[in-house]
Order: structure tokens, then sequence, then C-alpha cells
């Protein structure tokens, strides 16, 4: 398949009051149509930064992004993006919030009846068409989210760019909302970039694992590809010698590989590749 | 028998003692606490009243004051029926004029009698709610720019800053000057005096809204912006369908703020520069100097101070209905 989005040599170089602080350095990655790739890594080693150039939410410094042919400059609805602490409109109701989106990006083309539909369907795809107009505050965390996402799918994306989409929620709740995206993965096939530093969310739902160094200066380490058969199930999976492979592979770049030095047994050892401003 | 009964019942059964304890604790802070509060506050005015003896007779005490409130009242009735009255004898006379002869031009001439208590009262309250609207449709737009803009905040802040302490009382004679010069009609819609007290409103409740206001919207959540951003809003729809309802809680505590002090600022306004209201009321009694004068001043003070409570009983209200932050809006 060809490729959708080309992030090529993209470094990122915020400035300080001492200087610059290069947060990425040299990021290269191609991602073809309908790809689910994992950005996974030690928080602070530049994911967010990542998803958040390609989002155009930050310019990088060096490099730049090309998202089916054309240059990406600014954020727009084509690149949905699935905030970590959801970012509902607290004074909107869950229907009002994917409303306003659609409304946004299909105002004109689209009919009253057709919005309403599309509306509807988009939260009855994230099973949440019960609390259609319930507001944030009176919906559980992973309710929440589930609009969000809705939301984002909403605007029908090229790219779906997910910041850490269920790093908030308990563990059951997050197994939950994992099998819901699995399954609407396999019903709308969307490319998705997903940042998360649970190593399991990363095998279980990508296509290719793409693991960052720490920073500063933190490009991509290894490529891992996930070669599993979809539907995948999280309890048949995890007696899958192919599956524990995988997370193996993913746990040894992050800890022996790429390992915080940051412990609390070497607290006092100064360290090598450790970030000291940021 | 019945005490009996009840008697048993509060031995026999403990949930409805401490119910029963519960609703007398409620009511003793809702009723009885603030009662027994206001019976002290009357006896200790009474006893200070007695012992000040100003040039006017003694100090009024909670008995002579009351006695005012209902000689004022009396004074407002007395001066309508005059006035219908007056507006009878010239029906007649027109009426009579006109038969006499037929291409009379009927002029109805206002009547000029002194304004009571209460016609001060709707003066005032007309004047504070103009002032307060003239300033919030300046302040709001004024806020939500500068909360947007970092650049006009920094621009717009030290201005801000310097005339905010400003009291009202120094404003007076420069608003009053301005107006004579530039507000020069034959026919004026409403007259310098409410328009000086108005703009000296104006001037003195702009601030806190402004402050408010552009900090409500400059502390918006980078969120909701970056969603704002992502969706591509307009400018004026992202201002609309954002920014405003992000930022009506502090919108409101600043209106709220604001208000207050519209109140206060038109009390000394009307006092200075004999501004029909409630200011002049108590200035006329002030230099009139009978011996009721303080009684009737007091009890000027006690109203104006009762009608701030209830405007901000109000704008609290008002402001419930407009959040959707209902935690943002306790008292």
């Amino acid at each position: 398949m060809s490729i959708l989005l080309d992030i090529s040599n993209i470094d990122m170089v915020f400035p300080t009051p001492t200087g610059g602080f290069t947060a990425l350095k040299n990021v290269n990655l191609k991602i073809k149509k309908g790809e689910f790739v994992s950005l996974i890594g030690h928080s602070g080693c530049g994911k967010s930064t990542v998803l958040n150039v390609v989002a155009g939410l930050y310019q990088a410094t060096k490099g730049g992004i090309i998202l089916s042919g054309k240059e990406v400059t600014e954020p727009g609805p084509e690149r949905a993006v699935v905030f970590q602490n959801h970012s509902l409109l607290p004074w909107l109701t869950a229907y009002q919030n994917v409303e306003l989106a659609v409304e946004q990006v299909f105002g004109k083309t689209m009919s009253k009846p057709e919005k309403k539909e599309w509306i509807e369907h988009n939260l009855k795809l994230v099973h949440m068409d019960h609390a259609m107009n319930k507001r944030p505050n009176e919906i559980s965390g992973g309710m929440k989210q589930r609009v969000g996402i809705a939301r984002a799918l909403a605007m029908q994306p090229e790219v779906l760019l997910m910041d850490e989409p269920f790093g908030a929620l308990d563990a059951l709740t997050r197994a939950h909302m994992q099998d819901s995206l699995m399954e609407i993965q396999n019903e709308l096939n969307n490319t998705v970039i997903m940042i998360t530093h649970d190593v399991d969310e990363a095998v279980l739902l990508s296509d290719k694992i793409v693991m960052m160094t720490n920073g500063p200066s933190a490009t991509i380490g290894e490529i891992l590809n996930v070669e599993l058969e979809r539907p995948r199930d999280r309890l048949s999976l995890s007696k899958d010698m192919h599956y524990n492979r995988l997370r193996s592979e993913v746990l040894t770049f992050l800890y022996e590989k790429q390992r915080k030095v940051e412990t609390i047994r070497n607290k006092t050892i100064p360290a090598t590749n450790e970030p000291k401003t940021a | 028998m019945t005490t009996i009964s009840l008697s048993n019942k509060l031995t026999l059964s403990p949930t409805l003692m401490s119910n029963l304890q519960g609703l007398f604790k409620s009511a003793c802070q809702i009723v009885i606490l603030p009662l027994l509060g206001i019976m002290i506050f009357l006896l200790l005015w009474s006893i200070a009243a007695k012992n000040i003896h100003t040039s006017l007779g003694d100090f009024p005490g909670p008995t002579a004051v009351y006695q005012q409130f209902h000689s004022l009242y009396d004074e407002h009735t007395a001066e309508r029926i005059k006035a219908d009255k007056f507006y009878d004898r010239q029906h007649i006379r027109n009426d009579k004029r006109l038969a006499a002869d037929p291409s009379y031009q009927v002029k109805i001439r206002n009547y000029t009698g002194k304004e009571t208590f209460l016609d001060q009262i709707v003066t005032s309250l007309i004047t504070v709610t103009s002032g307060f609207l003239l300033a919030a449709i300046i302040a709001i737009p004024l806020g939500i720019a500068m909360g947007l803009s970092k650049n006009l905040n920094s621009a717009v802040n030290p201005i801000i800053q310097i005339f905010k302490p400003v009291s009202p009382l120094a404003w007076l004679p420069l608003v009053t000057m301005v107006v004579s010069a530039l507000y020069v009609s034959d026919d004026p819609l409403v007259s310098k005096s409410f328009v000086n007290s108005l703009l000296t409103v104006t001037l003195c409740s702009l601030w806190p809204m402004v402050i408010n206001t552009s900090i409500g919207v400059s502390s918006l959540d980078q969120d909701l912006k970056n969603v704002s951003r992502v969706l591509r809003l307009p400018l004026f729809t992202h201002i609309r369908k954002i920014v405003l309802p992000a930022s009506v809680p502090m919108i409101f505590t600043g209106m709220r703020l604001s208000f207050g002090v519209a109140w206060m600022v038109l009390i000394a306004a009307e006092m200075l520069a004999q501004n029909p209201g409630l200011g002049k009321f108590v200035w006329d009694e002030f230099q009139n100097g009978s011996s009721d004068s303080l009684a009737r001043i007091m009890a000027a003070v006690i109203v104006i101070g009762f009608i701030g409570f209830v405007l901000d009983r109000g704008m609290l209200q008002l402001q419930r209905m407009a959040s959707w932050d209902k935690s943002s809006t306790t008292v």
C-alpha cells in the first residue's frame, strides 16, 4: 500500500531562557494507509511532541510532514486528535460536542437530518448513544473518552491521532476501551497514530510499534512489526508465543536499552543520557 | 395526653430524636441566630443613640428611624394625591378653555412638586442600572479582546491599573464639565444630571468587569484551544462557542463586583453633584437640619444597604442561571 503520511527529518527545538532545548532530533517515519502505529517510550521522551507536530499544533524546527502529498502547516480536522484528558467542552452535552465538530467539517455538505444521523451513528459506534444528552460532568472518565473518540471519528480524519487516550483510565476500563477501539478499527480501518506507555496496549492494538529513545534529542530507536492475526483476542493472545516474544522485545528496549537511569536505587549516580532541563 | 405521647416517641425513637435535633440545628442557623444578631445590634444601637448628643438633637435610635419610615411613606402618598389633584385641575381647566375656544392647543404641564423618598429610590435604581449596562457593553468586549491578545493586554493593562483605584469624586468634576460642554441640546432626552451620574458610575464600574473578563478569557484551557485549532474554528465561532461559555463564570463574577461598586459610587456621585437620587436625599436632609433629619438619613442608609444586598443577590441568581459551572457560583 502507498505511503499516506511521511514524517521526514523532524527536529524540534524549544526555546528556553538558557538556550534551545532539542526535544526531537531527526525523526523519520512513513505510515501506510490503514496502518495502526503506536509510539512508545518513557515519559518525557517526546512522543507527544511528535504527535503535536503531526497534528500541526507545533511547528517543527527542521523537516516536515507530508500527508497525502500535501505539506502539513497548521492543525486541521483531517488529522483529528483524541486528547489524553478528553477535552470535551463541559457546557455541551455529548451530542453537542460531536455536533460542534460535524457542523465545522460537514456544515456545508450535509443536510440537517444527515448531520443528525451522522452524529448519532458515531456515538453509537462508541456505545454512547444511551447518554447522548448528558454533559461531561455527568458521565464517567471512560465514557468521556468514548465521546472524545466519537468526536474525532465524526470528522472522518485521514489520520486519527491519539495522545495516550486511555492513560487516565483504570485498568479494567482501559481493557474495555481497547476492545472497543479494535472493534471500531475492524469496521473503519482508519490510519491511527497512538501514543502509549502501556506495552500490552501497544502490542495488542498495533500493526507497528515505534519505540523512541530517551530525550533530549530523542529519536526513533527501533520499529517492531506486529504480524498478529486480526481480530485479536487478549485472552488467547496472552498464551500466544509470538505475542509474548513481541511483548518481551518492547520490554527489552524500554528497560534494558533505554533504561531510565532515574530509578530509586541509583539515584545518586549521575545520569548520562538524562535531560537536564526538561 | 399529647405531651405524654410526644415524650414517649422522643424517648422511643432515637432516629426521630436526631432528626429533630438536625431540624433544630438548621432552624437555629437559618432563623434564630440571624434574628438574635439583629436584636443585639438594635439593642446596642439604641443604647449608643441615647448617649450621643448632636447639634440636631439626640442620635436617632431604632424607634425614631422606624417612625421616619412611616412618615416618609406618608409624605409619598400625600405628594401623589397632590399631584393627582394638580392633574385633575389642569384637565378641568383645559376642558373649559377648549369648550370656550375650540382652536385652543391643549398644553399639559408636568407637576413640579418635590421628589419623595420613593421617587429618589426609583431614580437611583434607573441610574445605576443604566450606568452599569453601559459599562458592561464597553467592558466585556474589551475584556475578551484583551484576554485573546497578550499584546493588547500589555498595552491596555497599565491604563486600567492606574484608573481602577480612582475615586468617583475625582472623576465627577471632570464628567460634569465635559457633559455640560458636549451634551448640548434644546430638547434633551434625559437631564444633564442623569448623564453625569451615569457616566461617573460607568467610569468606576468598568474596571472590575474588564479585568475579570480578560482573566477568564486568557485562562482558557490549552486543550480546549487545541480542540478549536484542530477544528479550524473561525475567530467569531471560536469566541462564541468556546471562549464565551468558558469565561461566563468569570465574567459574571466581574459583573457582580462591578454592580456593587456602581451602587456605592452612585450614592457618592448624587450627593456631590446634586443629581436626583438617594444621595441627594441624604445631602438635602443634612442641609435641612431639622430634628428629624438624622433619623431620615439613617432610614436612607438602611434602604441603601438593603437595596445593595438585593441587587447582589439578583446578580448571583442571574449568574447561577447563566453559568454551566454550578460550583463557581457559591456565595
